[in-house]
């Protein structure tokens, strides 16, 4: 990921390197390094229009444009899975304009860009995640101005997380939130990990890898630093609880992934495969050979 | 601070309390009224030539006073007289051109408006509370009472869900709701239930001082009656410090210790409550008290 | 053992083969040259060119034919390759008080110096179709030989003609315009595609975001001030259509150079103003600027810009079309049309989240309805709640 100025080009004509022209990488590595610094606070940044659409993923597209190079190797996945047409699109992106190698095995990725998942294999030091972020902003469903949310952030006046937390419990029973679980981020931003399943989460607590997430339409970037603390928002009472299947994956026999449910007749009869495709077909592989 | 319970904040309170009494400021004399027997501790909240005009006379020019701990200071006036641009200055939402308001925070004066933003909010979330004339305004309309109470409490770190209910169903006991309707949305509530939820939610982090503009305005006589009663209870309890504004010189009567008179953006009268209502010296209240006697 | 569907590399290629397809068409049908939309359809160009935030209407026709005419897909295309544009340096000011006027009303004066001029126009036209032009290629073209009618009127093509604000501000009836019109502004223009929009923003800032806003979505919030939510009491002081010169300041030469002309369409609103806050009382105005010929843009622009200006002059601004966040962050077309679309792509994880969740939920429920024991968290009092009102005033 060294920074070279005259990138050879790459089969696509009349377009540079990754996309993006230098000088807008540059300025996205500007906001990422900024990010790194202040774990979980968002920087704005010059974000660009994208040859996919908004809400498709162009934050993390960018900040994946911004840090390619010749020699990484970049795995897509979309709902944990690198076949979902959204990852072979932004795949195929990537091939098209960077021609840089790509794979399906997690540890064979330098550079992962994800949407709503974090994969099941443990990353490396070294490895770097990138997540589409659709809304960036943990607060914006209780504050909708932007001015005020900043406020809120920067003086760290966040009890009214915990008042939505509250209103769940009241509700429900239980913090009934699923997905894009808020977290605390090093003990002073609240962050949105994006929409990953709060299953998830505590991948995100001192992770070895650096992970980075890109807003596009918002125009946001943040990131998590290697070992960053990272605690999911709870009462003492409720504590934050991961959620477990009752039964394995139908093809890998998997019981601690995530699991997609499929709906496999006109009964309605349900089955269950990891939506981790890449772990699903390591285990597959493995169990085949011991059997 | 996971224990929530009345008594341990209360107790907690008595020791800031006797904390702050140890070291109390020479600094200030009082000059504009006579200081009153409760006046032994320190101030707390001190207004020096308060000005903030958006007119002439429109807004309030050269206020000065001191307020004591536990003492209810009541601002007085017919509307535009500039009662709550003052109350918008005092509490540090509304920049005075001149002037300037101190808080002692039981261990140090503070410039109100020159401790900067995120003092003042945690200020407002903690030692401080609001009671807004219309309580959409203090609010939060759209979850349910518990959590409206609750809310200071989460903001100052209580994670316990246990506990930030029972003391919210405490707190709805204080202000006379029944605790059964802690799940319910103030939207459900009638304006009397709203306002006292309102009250309960600036009252559960022990404010030591507390604004109210008109809290009981807009309300029908009877449901007023109720909620005075109430406040000036909790007053006592808890001994609050208070700042209230207010049209009504019954409502300053029943409430207030000490009174202000304003009119077209100056205090034209300043003293106890019972000698300004008894025997007013300016023409203004004189006119006021006559008004208020004949109803 | 089940297997999961494979294969979204082979799906997409074959969606985008089919595409390819349907816009062609009938092959029956001769295929369009983008000459043709570009010289035929120039308002949908116009449209492209300013939502797309460049102006080329070359590339703009080019995007409207991949496009298949979708207008919006049409302003990605060219928003998307306008990204890869490396940029060299800024232009100076458009001086629209030089412009070569093709049309120019006032609703403000009967007449006034330059006069009224209608140009091109479909207004004054009966909204009937037009059988005749069915009649492909037959239909009689209009007679290229004689110049076209416009130039032959008032003034002849190249005269500049002052501005209806200029003649207002003389008496001090307007407030001043931000900048004078033409001279150089000593600091750069913030530029919002370089730097994100924060709020409150400034005008320069707003102004950029409405000129690329979506047509439809101005219009209808301009359209809301005149209802009255919002009511700014606007006349169309002036709008203009014409060809104004490019000159570009780059670092390595004093001096600016031409680079060619464009078509722009401006329209400044004069709306009521009775004074106060220190300021005498006078008209306020409103800007609307777009690329080529699209005043309907630059009126709903226009408006608009005024009624976000409710704070400066101390008004009540609790309307739509007064919210700054609101309407900035809600104008633009790209994100938007990308925002509502991503709702198709696959949310199976999220999806499978809620309904674990409901399915839980549910459960609990209908254990509730049955008789036994009710679940924890359900409150004694919870439900009975109601019936009691404790309080029967208000």
């Amino acid at each position: 990921m060294t920074l070279q100025h005259e990138l050879p080009s790459t089969g696509m004509p009349g377009y540079n390197f990754a996309y993006l022209d230098e000088t807008t990488k540059r300025a996205i590595r500007r906001g990422l390094l900024k990010a790194v610094a202040i774990p979980g606070f968002q920087v704005p940044f010059g974000g660009r229009e994208m040859p996919m659409p908004y809400g498709w993923g162009t934050g993390g597209i960018q900040a994946t444009a911004s840090i390619l190079g010749l020699d990484d190797v970049l795995k897509v996945i979309d709902q944990g899975a690198d076949d979902t047409t959204n990852a072979v699109s932004i795949r195929n992106f990537f091939k098209q304009v960077a021609g840089v190698a790509s794979a399906t095995r997690t540890t064979e990725a330098t550079i992962i860009q994800t949407r709503h998942r974090i994969p099941e294999t443990p990353l490396q030091n070294g490895q770097i995640l990138v997540f589409q972020v659709p809304i960036p902003e943990p607060l914006r469903f209780i504050e909708p101005s932007e001015s005020e949310t900043a406020a809120m952030h920067a003086l760290g006046d966040y009890g009214v997380m915990h008042v939505k937390l509250y209103e769940d419990i009241v509700r429900h029973g239980r913090i009934a939130t699923r997905y894009a679980y808020p977290v605390e981020v090093n003990g002073r931003y609240v962050m949105d990990p994006s929409p990953i399943p709060r299953f998830d989460n505590p991948k995100l607590h001192m992770n070895p890898a650096l992970l980075l997430f890109g807003a596009g339409r918002e125009k946001r970037l943040y990131a998590l630093p290697p070992y960053t603390r990272v605690v999911s928002l709870d009462f003492e009472d409720h504590p934050f609880e991961i959620p477990r299947w009752e039964s394995a994956c139908a093809i890998c026999g998997s019981t601690e992934s995530y699991l997609d449910e499929l709906i496999v007749d006109d009964q309605g009869t349900r089955r269950y495969v990891c939506s981790d495709t890449d772990w699903c077909e390591t285990r597959a592989a493995v169990g085949e050979k011991t059997t | 601070m996971s224990a929530l319970s009345c008594d341990t904040l209360l107790e907690s309170r008595a020791r800031r309390r006797a904390d702050a009494d140890e070291d109390s400021p020479e600094n200030f004399s009082e000059a504009t009224t006579p200081r009153p027997a409760w006046a032994a501790e320190s101030p707390l909240l001190q207004a020096e030539h308060v000005t903030r005009l958006f007119g002439p006379e429109q807004g309030c020019q050269d206020v000065s006073f001191t307020l004591y701990p536990g003492e209810v200071l009541g601002l007085a006036g017919e509307s535009g007289s500039g009662k709550s641009t003052l109350l918008a200055a005092l509490s540090g939402r509304l920049l005075p051109e001149a002037g300037h308001v101190r808080y002692h925070d039981g261990k140090d004066w503070l410039d109100v408006h020159a401790v900067g933003e995120s003092r003042r909010r945690t200020l407002l979330r903690t030692e401080w509370g609001f009671v807004e004339q219309n309580p959409r305004d203090g609010l939060r309309m759209s979850v349910s009472a518990g959590a409206n109470i609750g809310e200071r409490l989460m903001a100052q770190g209580a994670r316990h869900y246990g506990k930030l209910r029972q003391a919210a169903l405490d707190w709805l006991r204080h202000v006379e709701i029944e605790p059964a309707r802690i799940d319910d949305t103030p939207g459900s509530f009638s304006g009397g239930m709203r306002q006292r939820l309102q009250i309960a939610r600036n009252l559960v982090s022990f404010p030591r001082l507390v604004f109210m503009d008109e809290p009981t305005g807009g309300l029908d006589v009877s449901v007023q009656a109720r909620i005075l009663d109430l406040l000036r209870n909790l007053v006592r309890e808890l001994k609050l410090s208070v700042v209230l504004v207010t049209h009504d010189l019954a409502v300053a009567r029943l409430l207030a210790d000490r009174l202000m008179v304003m009119r077209r953006s100056r205090i034209v009268e300043a003293g106890l409550t019972d000698q300004i209502l008894d025997d007013p010296q300016h023409p203004y209240t004189q006119l006021l008290v006559s008004s208020i006697l004949k109803v | 053992m089940y297997v999961a569907v494979k294969g979204g590399e082979r799906a997409i290629e074959n969606a985008h083969r089919l595409l390819a397809h349907k816009r062609r068409g009938n092959p029956e049908a001769p295929e369009l040259a983008v000459s043709q939309i570009r010289e035929q359809m120039f308002l949908a160009v116009a449209r492209v060119m300013s939502e797309g935030a460049l102006h080329d209407p070359g590339l703009a026709a080019l995007a409207l034919k991949q496009a298949a005419g979708d207008l919006v897909e049409a302003v990605f295309l060219l928003r998307a390759y306008r990204t890869t544009l490396p940029r060299f340096c800024g232009s100076r000011p458009l001086d629209t008080g030089e412009m070569r006027i093709e049309r120019r009303i006032s609703a403000s004066y009967k007449d006034l110096p330059g006069g009224q001029r209608l140009g091109a126009t479909f207004d004054y036209t009966h909204r009937l179709l037009d059988f005749a032009l069915l009649a492909e290629g037959e239909y009689p073209a209009p007679r290229m030989d004689a110049p076209p009618p416009a130039a032959s009127a008032s003034a002849p093509e190249g005269d500049a003609v002052p501005h209806v604000m200029h003649l207002l501000a003389r008496e001090g009836l307007v407030e001043e315009a931000g900048s004078p019109n033409g001279a150089p502004v000593s600091a750069p223009p913030p530029d919002i595609t370089r730097e994100p929009i924060s709020f409150p923003a400034a005008r320069a800032k707003r102004l950029q975001i409405l000129a690329r806003g979506d047509e439809g979505f101005l219009l209808a919030l301009g359209y809301s001030t005149q209802r009255g939510y919002g009511r700014n009491h606007p006349f169309a002081g002036e709008i203009r259509i014409g060809r104004v010169d490019v000159w570009l300041e780059t670092e390595e030469l004093p001096f600016p150079v031409p680079t060619g002309e464009i078509e722009v369409s401006e329209c400044e609103m004069l709306n009521q103003f009775v004074g106060g806050r220190g300021q005498p009382p006078q008209f306020t105005r409103g800007y609307g600027l777009a690329f080529g010929q699209a005043e309907r843009k630059a009126m709903a622009m226009a408006l608009i810009d005024r009624a976000l200006r409710a704070g400066e002059y101390g008004e009540e601004a609790g309307a739509p079309a007064q919210q700054e966040e609101f309407v900035l962050a809600h104008c633009d077309n790209v994100e938007a049309a990308g925002f509502v679309s991503h709702l198709k792509l696959p949310h199976y994880v999220d999806f499978q989240s809620e309904l674990d969740l409901i399915r839980t939920l549910r459960r609990e429920y209908l254990n509730a309805q049955t008789p036994g024991p009710r679940p924890a968290h359900a409150d004694a009092a919870h439900g009975e709640a109601h019936d009691t009102l404790e309080e029967t005033h208000s």
